[in-house]
């Protein structure tokens, strides 16, 4: 049976050859990234910015410019109303009441006393609320798990490798980590905690795949002992790219799939890990290699610790 | 790698088995499940609220305003006393956690200070903590004859903490009323309530039922003036308060009534409830206990052909007048209620009213019709998912394929049984979870191919070939999959509900991912090897 092969058996591309472009590519987009977190800023969810979030079914298609005028009245500020979905499913968000915790809930009932008036027979499929005690708390809890789990990497490949091996990794996942902020800043995607939930995925996977590369150069790196750095990283990147691109492609299936079938809720949820896995091969393999020619990795140092290691050993 | 010892090759078998044993409850009806638990307790897995459907609540209980009620009664307390020994003084009020006062003539110190000090209530003993024990309140006696009443640190943590054991109490009772299904009623921190009530038709309901403090008395009304010439003139008369009406009508939006402070009966009194009818109209017949009955009788024998107010939450619900003494201690409540108000008033006067007031702080709540339609969504999502997953794996891999894909399967019970033994909660993020699995899963076994077909093209034998395919890429199996663990586990611990439900199912299927790989593809593969031996590995 003929096999399909979307790598062919021995590739030799040179990757490293393109270091500088990339690294250069990156950085640009890091900056950009960054710039685009404050202008135009991210699309904060009432996760972390409090408020009212409401999913409506609407008897027949929705009127959105009558919800939007019959909820503009009630004076509670910014109301945001959208289609989620199809024709007959409402979004609405309604922004922080000033005031406290009390303020939130009796928006609430406004809300759903006038939806019931203009509507009646609406369904409520689904209600959320969050005062600004616990979004404040949720901001903390979400960017403290995001630094933790960088950190948690950096220890672990610290230990597993040496600390090149382990500040490259570290680069790349803050460097994937940035640009899936930009692009959550650009295509102004609501940034809650599913999307947190996301980026720690996204952390989880990369650092995958760059473990794999890293695997593949320590092991060329005893192999090929005369060879120049680059060449070594060049090879190793060859050798994993049969892996690096089934086991993307197993994943962006299976997310695809998630994507389409899974329903209207989870979507952004599901569009930032597909990112994600795009991003974290790409800095697999354009940034974490690399990264280890600028740190000056010695491999003569390396290899004085191995063979230390394994006289110790005996 | 490629040796296995009978005794694994059953273990593994076992397990495998366990995984689909376990996973069978989620395919039979709730009935069958139920009547199968006398001889096999095993349960579907538990689904969470957003695929269920129900409300999520996060009230913060003000627990601040019990020790503010401690130090007003121990203020009207000292006020009372030392009237009654007809003493002297000035300047009674309350600072901070103590109540102060200023003795005039210097000779009643002494009987001062006593009087106060036997206002002390005992703080019961705390056996965990060692702690109270003692009194509640601490009488120093400062300069200028001021004597200080502060309540102690114990007595404030012990007051603050029943208050949050008694909310809870009262929300159970309230909850329990509307007949669901395992509610979750817990406390988080040292002043917040957690409630998650599954199932719910409309959740949005639940606040009418958790967030009255629902403390019902009886005043009388105020019959010296009328409501009105009260509120315009400004005056209230000493001992007499307004209270708003309940129900605004629309020809009297702002009515008021005029009512005496002092408690006549109160709620806490109450035996119980019932909503029923009188004339065709809904109202809330109730019962008092013993004592209370005693004080109603007493209050409406005196009162006779006077007006009482019905008060709820220092909001006159009815003000009825008294035709003749109740001495039988029942009564019923009528005003122009609807058969849902009778009812809901009903339940919350039988649970009794909370001892502080309770806001909500964070509501997350899901309809039934989303959560049915998230599960359908998930589903298809998942199957889809897997078959592509494993057409691609046998276009690839081909037969190695096959057996990555019969593991693939194996992985997925295990994660449902898993998931299902350990009665985790699956959410909708977590069937994300479970998907993302699948595209992943095969990532273990990939790495062993690609190793396998190296050796190959080295001009390895089939046999020696995966024998180093499978040792080589164990270790970067074990590297990389570590990895992905730990964030799950960091999301495990930061995060609450749903995004937990996604740390679980990644988490487990990362263990059963690196089991199936390593265990049942090889084991497969190295049967298959065995028996056909042959001359070239079709990779």
């Amino acid at each position: 049976m003929k096999l399909l092969r979307l790598v062919p058996a021995h590739t030799d591309i040179r990757f490293i050859a393109w270091r500088r472009i990339a690294m250069a590519a990156s950085v640009v987009l890091f900056i950009l990234s960054a710039v685009a977190a404050f202008v135009p800023g991210l699309n904060f969810g009432i996760d972390f910015r409090g408020g009212i979030l409401m999913e409506v079914g609407t008897p027949g298609p929705a009127d959105l410019g009558r919800i939007r005028t019959g909820l503009g009245d009630l004076g509670l500020g910014e109301v945001a109303i959208q289609e989620f979905g199809d024709a007959d499913t409402v979004l609405i968000r309604i922004e922080r009441q000033p005031g406290g915790e009390e303020a939130q809930k009796q928006a609430q009932d406004k809300v759903i006393a006038a939806l019931d008036g203009m509507m009646p027979g609406v369904d409520y499929r689904r209600t959320e609320l969050v005062g600004p005690k616990v979004s404040s708390e949720l901001v903390e809890a979400g960017a403290i798990a995001v630094l933790l789990a960088v950190l948690l990497m950096l220890v672990y490949i610290w230990f597993r490798f040496e600390w090149h091996f382990g500040v490259g990794a570290v680069i790349a996942l803050v460097h994937d980590v940035g640009l899936s902020i930009g692009m959550f800043a650009i295509t102004q995607l609501e940034f809650n905690l599913s999307t947190i939930a996301a980026l720690l995925t996204i952390v989880g996977y990369s650092i995958n795949d760059t473990v794999v590369v890293y695997d593949r150069v320590r092991e060329n790196l005893r192999k090929y002992k005369t060879l120049p750095l680059p060449d070594v990283l060049n090879q190793s990147i060859n050798d994993t790219l049969s892996r690096t691109t089934m086991t993307s492609m197993t994943t962006l299936l299976a997310l695809v799939a998630l994507f389409i079938f899974g329903g209207e809720v989870i979507k952004g949820f599901v569009f930032a890990m597909m990112w994600g896995i795009v991003i974290g091969t790409y800095s697999s393999v354009f940034v974490a290699a690399p990264l280890l020619i600028v740190l000056g990795l010695d491999r003569k140092r390396l290899e004085a610790e191995d063979n230390e290691a394994a006289t110790a050993a005996e | 790698m490629l040796y296995f010892s009978p005794w694994k090759i059953g273990l593994v078998a076992v397990i495998c088995l366990a995984g689909v044993i376990l996973t069978i409850p989620n395919f039979l009806s709730d009935k069958t499940v139920a009547g199968m638990q006398s001889w096999l307790p095993l349960q579907g897995v538990n689904l969470g609220l957003d695929l269920r459907g129900g409300a999520h609540q996060l009230l913060e209980v003000d627990t601040e305003s019990v020790i503010k009620q401690r130090l007003d009664a121990l203020e009207d307390a000292v006020r009372q006393e030392l009237r009654g020994e007809r003493i002297r003084y000035k300047g009674l009020g309350i600072s901070g956690n103590a109540v102060t006062v200023q003795i005039t003539r210097p000779e009643d110190v002494e009987l001062a200070l006593g009087k106060i000090k036997d206002l002390a209530v005992f703080l019961p003993p705390n056996p965990l903590s060692g702690s109270g024990g003692g009194r509640d309140i601490e009488v120093t006696l400062e300069a200028d004859n001021r004597i200080l009443a502060t309540l102690t640190e114990d007595a404030i943590a012990q007051r603050k903490h029943s208050a949050l054991e008694q909310s809870i109490e009262v929300i159970r009772r309230r909850i329990d009323e509307l007949g669901t299904r395992e509610p979750t009623i817990q406390r988080q921190g040292s002043d917040r309530i957690l409630i998650q009530v599954p199932g719910l038709k409309n959740p949005n309901e639940l606040d009418d039922i958790v967030g009255p403090t629902a403390k019902m008395v009886f005043k009388l009304v105020d019959i010296t003036m009328t409501a009105e010439e009260a509120r315009q003139s400004g005056r209230v008369p000493a001992g007499s308060e307004l209270l708003p009406s309940a129900e605004g009508s629309a020809d009297q939006p702002d009515r008021h009534f005029l009512v005496r402070k002092r408690v006549m009966v109160s709620g806490e009194d109450l035996e119980d409830a019932q909503a029923t009818f009188q004339q065709g109209q809904p109202v809330v017949s109730f019962r008092f206990n013993a004592i209370g009955a005693k004080r109603f009788g007493d209050a409406t024998a005196q009162n006779v052909g006077r007006p009482f107010a019905i008060v709820l939450d220092d909001k006159v619900i009815s003000a009825p007048t008294i035709r003749e003494p109740i001495l039988g201690g029942s009564g019923v409540i009528s005003g122009s209620f609807t058969v849902q108000e009778v009812q809901k008033l009903a339940i919350l006067l039988r649970a009794g009213a909370l001892p502080a007031e309770l806001t909500i702080i964070e509501k997350r709540n899901v309809g039934a019709s989303l959560g049915a339609d998230s599960i359908a969504a998930g589903e298809i999502a998942c199957i889809i998912a897997f078959v592509a997953v494993m057409i691609f794996m046998v276009l690839s891999y081909g037969l190695f394929g096959l057996a990555a894909d019969v593991a693939l399967i194996i992985n997925i019970f295990l994660i449902m049984g898993a998931l299902s033994g350990l009665q985790a909660t699956l959410t909708l993020p977590g069937i994300a979870g479970i998907v993302l699995t699948i595209g992943m899963a095969v990532d273990a076994n990939v790495l062993v191919f690609e190793r396998i077909r190296e050796e190959i093209k080295l001009g390895k034998s089939p046999f020696n070939a995966m024998e180093t395919g499978y040792r080589r890429a164990l270790g970067t199996i074990l590297d990389a999959n570590i990895t992905t663990f730990l964030a799950a586990l960091i999301l495990f611990t930061m995060g609450s509900g749903p995004i937990k439900g996604f740390a679980v199912t990644l988490g487990i299927g990362i263990l059963t991912s690196v089991f199936t790989a390593v265990t049942v593809t090889r084991l497969m593969l190295v049967i298959w090897l065995r028996r056909r031996r042959p001359q070239a590995l079709p990779i």
